[in-house]
């Protein structure tokens, strides 16, 4: 599909000092809409979270959502933002059928917030900032399902469908400063920004954060520049690229291949590109020049939004811990090592892992599921572990099987399999797939015995007083038992049998 | 009463009747609908009415009656009928804004104003013509064919509410509602010898009215009446959580202020730029009459200038389209009303849009859309929307200064009569002359009332009275406005529209020629 050619990230780097830019998209979690009255709900049946208002009949007018504007302020705050003093809504004009007014309320010349940082962590532990130009209020478009082709998208589709539901979505939009001296690490980069800026909302509470639902989407700019050469050169904007590892594949994807079109002496179309994961490349969007005109007014049915002092403050004075103070804080709780819990934020797993712990998992068990078999097999799959389908609560209740005795680890991963494959908890899973490990004394006793039987020479050994030659046994019965019996309690069973004192 | 007397009573005689059960709802509402049989329809009638709401009117009358008997306290306007411009949204009745691309379209939801109408009681008779989406000043860009002038079934009623003023003037509704853009309640007010009234800028929700404007745009009551008016503001008024441009202060006040009954002291300022050259001699001779009452009666006349307001048209003519080409962007065929397929070619959304636009929408609309199109381009946004929202605030400081000097202005709603059905259609500068005297008050967000000041003498045909007030006092145009109609009515020894000829004969006359010739 992509026949474009590439350079290598390392020759990229060599000759090219790229500039990165990103436009993020968060979804607020507010009752209503923030325009109408109407459902802030995802998921729902097509077209029934919808009122007159956010289908744009004729006659409605827009009303404010407070808490949407709240919610937003709360963004500028985290990110260090000013918070305009008054401000104003605008629309932006284009004919699309997802946007039902064929304008977007949106703002323009006067951002509620503007001019702030946030400082990053990357892996290794270095602290890169990354300066805000604005945050701004804006509402979301409808969904657009084109169907029939190939592609999936409007140009040979045979007819499109169109969900309003999320026409309207309260949306705050946060538009960085160009990125400077990131260097190789540009792509390691933009996954720790979107990353840092996916915690914070969802610790604002502002957000689901989901971003396999579409409540944070990153369109990633890029653009390339000779080392020493202060101009940019020509970005391109890759849109709506969903995961996190999808920002770092698609950063990394245009610095190559902006390399190799600028070696060969080509110019960079400005363009909006679109990331496909099953390639992982990009292709041509429509050409998107900086005087794209959306003939921006100032939106007439809307009174400008004034924030006092007083209302900012009393929403400073709710701001969670800052998510660098809160890592600080859960490493002493959990009791990781530096390394560990690196790694956890790495992974994108520490709010996982709070949620796991306060679902009543320990620590450590969290730490081996969440690191371990979960991010093993999100890597296989190929997604953000977060994002493979295994809940905190699916991860609570398998430790508890285990501690209870009834599976032990390996059988864990068989449950956590159908538990994947859509089995039901894992307790039905256990249950369906006969998975409890066999504490039957009766039937253990008997594949002791039979075990015993055809290891005499072993059995010789052990009443003789050499203890630790009862692992050949005890492996000898998790081979007739397919691994369901609990190895202590076998063991026990075993010097029992054999009169000796474990 | 008969049928005939009881229907050219004031509203505020009407609800009197009613309250006294001189007269049922029901008895009241057919009399009108009556009228609108007999007047409105054939080759030659009004046509006043884009739709009449036969069943549903004559049973909010009827259920208004019933609570009446059982003794339920009601709303004074309760079983008054009143027609509603068709840019007003209604469930159970079609809107179409006058426009082909909303030919037949059903509002799920009511308008707050007609919510308004509903909880007093008032039986709706229908929706009225007008300009398509409000623009323009003659109602003959209705797609459904022009409203005709009960005065002169030959001249327009003007507009673009020209069906709401003549269906008032020909008594086929004793109120209606209105909206006013830029003129549109007040110049057909003018022309038909009627009494309409913009209100204060936020001062009635706007929610439900198909906007065109929406920084200019106010529905207001239209009335034969400054009483009426002020009775009908009343309910309509007031603040909607709907509408984020909506005031807070109460709808109140304003009858009281309409049967206050004197003028004593207040200072009146004629405003210079807003007669004298430009305007007809006939109007320019009832305006003189008008001041000269309003003098005797003890208020004291002054002039005043709004240097500014050489450039409202200018102005209001790069804003107005603008919004409006914005508002007028979500008529696309996708969700509601008229999609037209183009007739060769692939099927794109862009080109389904496009056709169902250039079929949907009439070359006044195509005009404006345009015209806002550019203005907002950028490069040319600061040098067009942008200036032009400068004059608008030079134009608030014109009205900030003079009403520091005065309680109200005056000056003549329009500079001409009626004119000729057709005589301005091919010439969009001279029909936008029409507002040169209204459109400041739009500007401005100012209060404005028009009441019948008289008859031109060139060509007997009604001319209009101007005052406007400053924001959030409306009351001060129904006070002034009342006691100048009184002292009028006195002069010509009833309302202007007893002057008017006798419509039914002449249309009836004409209808039955048309038939004969048909046969």
């Amino acid at each position: 599909m992509n026949t474009e050619t590439i350079l290598s990230f390392e020759e990229a780097m060599e000759k090219y000092d790229p500039v990165l830019g990103f436009e993020v998209h968060v979804e607020l979690n507010t009752k209503t809409k923030m325009f109408s009255s109407a459902p802030n709900v995802f998921g729902d049946a097509p077209n029934s979270n919808v009122n007159e208002v956010c289908l744009g009949l004729p006659g409605v007018l827009p009303v404010v959502n407070r808490k949407a504007v709240e919610s937003s302020i709360l963004i500028g705050l985290a990110l260090n933002c000013k918070i305009a003093e008054h401000c104003t809504f605008a629309r932006k004009q284009y004919f699309y059928p997802d946007t039902p007014k064929n304008f977007q309320t949106s703002q323009y010349e006067d951002p509620i917030c503007y001019d702030g940082w946030l400082d990053v962590e990357l892996a290794d532990g270095t602290v890169f900032r990354v300066e805000i130009e604005r945050a701004h209020m804006e509402e979301d478009a409808g969904k657009l399902t084109h169907m029939g082709g190939a592609t999936g998208r409007i140009q040979g589709a045979d007819f499109s469908l169109v969900d309003y539901n999320r026409s309207g979505v309260p949306l705050v939009e946060i538009v960085t400063k160009p990125i400077e001296g990131a260097g190789s690490r540009a792509p390691e980069l933009a996954k720790a920004y979107v990353a840092a800026v996916r915690e914070i909302v969802k610790n604002l509470g502002v957000s689901d954060a989901k971003m396999e639902r579409g409540n944070v989407r990153c369109d990633a700019n890029v653009s390339l520049r000779p080392y020493g050469q202060e101009k940019f050169g020509t970005r391109t904007e890759t849109k709506n690229v969903n995961s996190l590892r999808a920002v770092e594949n698609a950063v990394k994807f245009e610095i190559q291949r902006h390399g190799a079109v600028l070696d060969s002496g080509v110019k960079i179309i400005q363009e909006t590109r679109h990331w496909h994961e099953d390639t992982k490349s990009t292709t041509s969007g429509r050409p998107k020049s900086d005087a794209d005109d959306y003939r921006y007014f100032p939106e007439p049915d809307l009174l400008p939004i004034v924030t006092t002092a007083e209302w900012v403050e009393e929403l400073r004075a709710t701001l969670p811990e800052p998510p660098a103070e809160r890592r600080k804080r859960l490493q002493a709780d959990w009791g990781y090592t530096d390394l560990e819990f690196r790694d956890v934020v790495n992974a994108g797993l520490m709010g996982e892992i709070e949620e796991t712990i306060a679902a009543g998992a320990s620590a450590a068990a969290a730490r081996k599921w969440w690191m371990g078999e979960i991010a093993r097999r999100a890597k296989l799959a190929d997604v953000d572990p977060a994002a493979l389908g295994v809940t905190p609560a699916v991860v609570v209740e398998i430790e508890k099987l285990i501690a209870a005795g009834s599976i032990n680890d390996k059988l864990a991963r068989k449950v956590l399999d159908g538990v994947l494959e859509g089995e039901g908890t894992p307790a039905e899973v256990v249950q369906k797939r006969g998975l409890a490990v066999v504490s039957d004394d009766g039937a253990l006793q008997k594949a002791i015995d039979e075990a015993l039987a055809a290891q005499p020479e072993v059995a010789e050994k052990i009443r003789g007083g050499k203890v630790q030659a009862v692992g050949a046994i005890v492996g000898g019965v998790m081979k007739v038992t397919r691994g369901q019996a609990d190895a202590g309690r076998v063991r026990e069973l075993i010097l029992a049998t054999l009169g000796v004192e474990g | 009463m008969p049928a005939n007397e009881l229907i050219r009573s004031s509203a505020s005689a009407m609800a009197a009747k009613l309250a006294a059960k001189e007269v049922s709802a029901v008895e009241l509402t057919q009399a009108h609908l009556d009228r609108i049989t007999e007047v409105d329809g054939g080759a030659r009638g009004v046509h006043a009415f884009l739709h009449v709401n036969t069943e549903e009117a004559l049973a909010v009358a009827a259920d208004v009656d019933a609570r009446r008997a059982a003794g339920e306290k009601l709303h004074e306007l309760a079983g008054v009928p009143i027609a509603v411009k068709d840019l007003i949204v209604t469930k159970g009745q079609p809107t179409t804004a006058a426009s082909k691309i909303l030919e037949g379209w059903m509002s799920p939801y009511d308008a707050t104003v007609v919510k308004k109408l509903r909880a007093a009681g008032m039986p709706l008779l229908g929706k009225t013509n007008l300009d398509e989406f409000a623009m323009g000043s003659s109602t003959e860009h209705s797609a459904y064919g022009p409203t005709r002038n009960p005065w002169d079934l030959d001249r327009i009623p003007g507009g673009s509410g020209g069906g709401s003023a003549a269906a008032v003037a020909a008594f086929e509704a004793p109120l209606a509602l209105g909206t006013d853009t830029g003129g549109s309640i007040r110049q057909p007010g003018a022309v038909t010898g009627t009494v309409g009234v913009k209100p204060t800028y936020g001062a009635v929700s706007r929610y439900g009215a198909i906007a065109m404007a929406s920084s200019l745009d106010q529905i207001g009551p239209v009335s034969r009446t400054v009483l009426d008016s002020a009775l009908l503001q009343e309910v309509i008024g007031g603040h909607d959580p709907l509408d984020s441009t909506s005031l807070t202060d109460p709808s109140t006040g304003l009858v009281a202020a309409a049967r206050l009954g004197n003028v004593k002291g207040m200072k009146i300022g004629v405003i210079k730029e807003l007669h004298g050259e430009g305007f007809q001699t006939g109007v320019e001779n009832r305006f003189n009459d008008s001041l000269e009452l309003l003098r005797s009666a003890g208020a004291e006349i002054v002039e005043v200038s709004c240097p500014n307001f050489g450039y409202a048209l200018g102005a209001y003519y790069l804003i107005m389209p603008s919004e409006a080409s914005s508002n007028l962007a979500k008529f696309d065929g996708v969700r509601f009303g008229l999609r037209t397929l183009p007739t060769e070619g692939p099927l794109t959304i862009e080109r389904v849009m496009g056709a169902t636009r250039a079929a949907g929408f009439g070359d006044e609309v195509k005009r404006r859309i345009i015209l806002g199109t550019y203005a907002l381009s950028a490069g040319y946004y600061d040098a067009y929307y942008g200036s032009a929202q400068k004059v608008r605030t030079l134009i608030q400081r014109d009205f900030a200064a003079a009403f520091a000097q005065v309680d109200v202005l005056i000056s003549p709603t329009s500079p001409v009569t009626a004119f000729k059905l057709g005589e301005k259609i091919d010439d969009p500068l001279s029909m936008y002359l029409n507002d040169i005297a209204t459109i400041p008050a739009n500007l401005a967000g100012v209060p404005g009332l028009t009441l019948p000041g008289g008859l031109a003498d060139e060509d007997g045909l009604p001319v209009g009275i101007q005052l406007l007030a400053p924001a959030r006092e409306d009351s001060r145009l129904y006070r002034v406005g009342a006691v100048l109609e009184s002292l009028l009515e006195a002069q010509w020894g009833g309302p202007i529209l007893d002057q008017a000829p006798s419509l039914s004969q002449s249309v009836l006359e004409t209808v039955g020629t048309a038939a004969k010739e048909a046969n």
